[in-house]
């Protein structure tokens, strides 16, 4: 797409180029040094007059690349400074993601609040369940004395009591859990918006990579004097530095998939 | 039996936290990095440190380093609990002589296995 729009250009600085050139033999074959001279003039003239061209064009659409990473520009920052904050995308994308951290701790704070108040219930009707069970066992072979079942008879009363409240608790705090995974929804919404911003700005440093190399075409720099020094490093040891949960497994062989591997790999080290 | 659990994200101290009661590990005190849990380590007669890996200050492998290199914490039962998965952190855990890894996600039996062979061996 870019290379039709600079070939015109370009054939017309070629054409221009060639027409000087052509005039300037002609100027030399018949001994005209003042007029030669002045063609060498403009010939140097055209060729600045295309690389300054080049640059202001260059410039510009370096301008709209940085703006679009909606970064605050010097003037944005002198003026927001004051307030002491900025307000660019990126900055809004890491308080997102903020916001997300929040959101997924209080989740999972209130999720384990409420099954830490569920267990204590659930296990003290079920082992005064299976307490009234036998008791019951008793009663039905006829084995119980009558303040035997007086006694049961009371316990039982509080246990249908019990049970009822513990049940609606346990349901209660089984729908609030469900609730809580409403967090899902909004940071969801959040990490769809900085991935949308992440994609964004790879765009635009994709074109300032191209805006580069086209600069680097005009003014002649030679990038591989710049690069490709030390490029094979040699690694040594063993490669450690966290990297945190792998979300690519699949793509890579240096990593284990599960604890089955890792007991595989400890004990093929002796342990 | 006195723990210390270090994991810079206090949900997973809670999750670990837990589990060990339903082991039975009752004594459990928590801290969020390397450079809070050696001085708690040093001064504390703990008999089992639980630790992530990748944490800020000090990590868990550089945590693990310095105990080992402890005269009086050389011998302290360590369990790594942590998301690293690369097989070079495994080796590296092992030759800084980890007791137990258990990658995240993990379940309540494979920290239960892991921890019930440590005691073993003790």
């Amino acid at each position: 797409m870019t290379t039709e729009t600079e070939l015109p250009r370009e054939d017309f600085i070629i054409g221009e180029l060639r027409q000087c050139a052509s005039l300037l033999l002609e100027k030399l074959q018949s001994d005209d040094y003042k007029e030669a001279s002045k063609m060498i003039v403009d010939l140097n003239a055209t060729r600045d007059k295309t690389i300054f061209q080049s640059v202001g064009e260059l410039t510009r659409a370096l301008h709209e690349s940085i703006k679009n990473f909606n970064i605050p520009g010097d003037q944005q920052l002198l003026s927001n400074q004051s307030e002491g904050e900025n307000n660019s995308e990126l900055n809004d994308a890491s308080n997102g993601l903020e916001y997300v951290l929040t959101l997924t701790k209080n989740a999972a704070d209130k999720t384990m609040d409420m099954v830490e108040e569920c267990a204590p219930i659930s296990s003290e009707l079920g082992q005064e369940a299976s307490s009234l069970k036998q008791e019951w066992l008793r009663l039905r072979n006829r084995e119980m004395t009558p303040d035997e079942f007086r006694a049961l008879y009371t316990r039982l009363d509080i246990y249908f009591e019990t049970l009822d409240v513990g049940t609606n608790k346990l349901n209660e705090n089984m729908q609030n859990i469900i609730l809580e995974q409403g967090f899902q929804d909004l940071t969801g919404q959040v990490l769809k918006k900085v991935i949308n911003l992440v994609t964004e700005v790879e765009g635009n440093l994709v074109s300032l990579m191209r805006i580069a190399g086209q600069v680097e075409d005009v003014v002649g720099i030679d990038v591989d004097k710049y690069t490709n020094k030390d490029s094979d490093g040699e690694t040594k040891g063993l490669d450690t530095k966290g990297e945190g949960p792998q979300y690519n497994a699949e793509k890579r062989t240096d990593i284990v998939n599960n604890q089955d591997d890792v007991d595989d790999l400890l004990s093929s080290l002796g342990f | 039996m006195k723990i210390l659990i270090v994991d810079d994200f206090s949900t997973m101290r809670r999750i670990i936290k837990n589990l060990l009661r339903d082991l039975g590990f009752t004594n459990t005190q928590e801290a969020d990095d390397g450079l809070t849990a050696l001085p708690m380590l040093k001064s504390g007669d703990f008999d089992f440190l639980v630790t992530d890996w990748n944490m800020p200050g000090m990590t868990g492998i550089d945590l693990l380093k310095h105990v080992r290199a402890d005269e009086k914490l050389s011998a302290l039962p360590t369990l790594m609990v942590t998301a690293e998965a690369k097989r070079d952190q495994i080796v590296e855990a092992a030759q800084a002589g980890v007791n137990g890894y258990v990658v995240k996600p993990f379940t309540a039996a494979a920290l239960k296995e892991k921890i019930e062979k440590i005691f073993e061996r003790v």
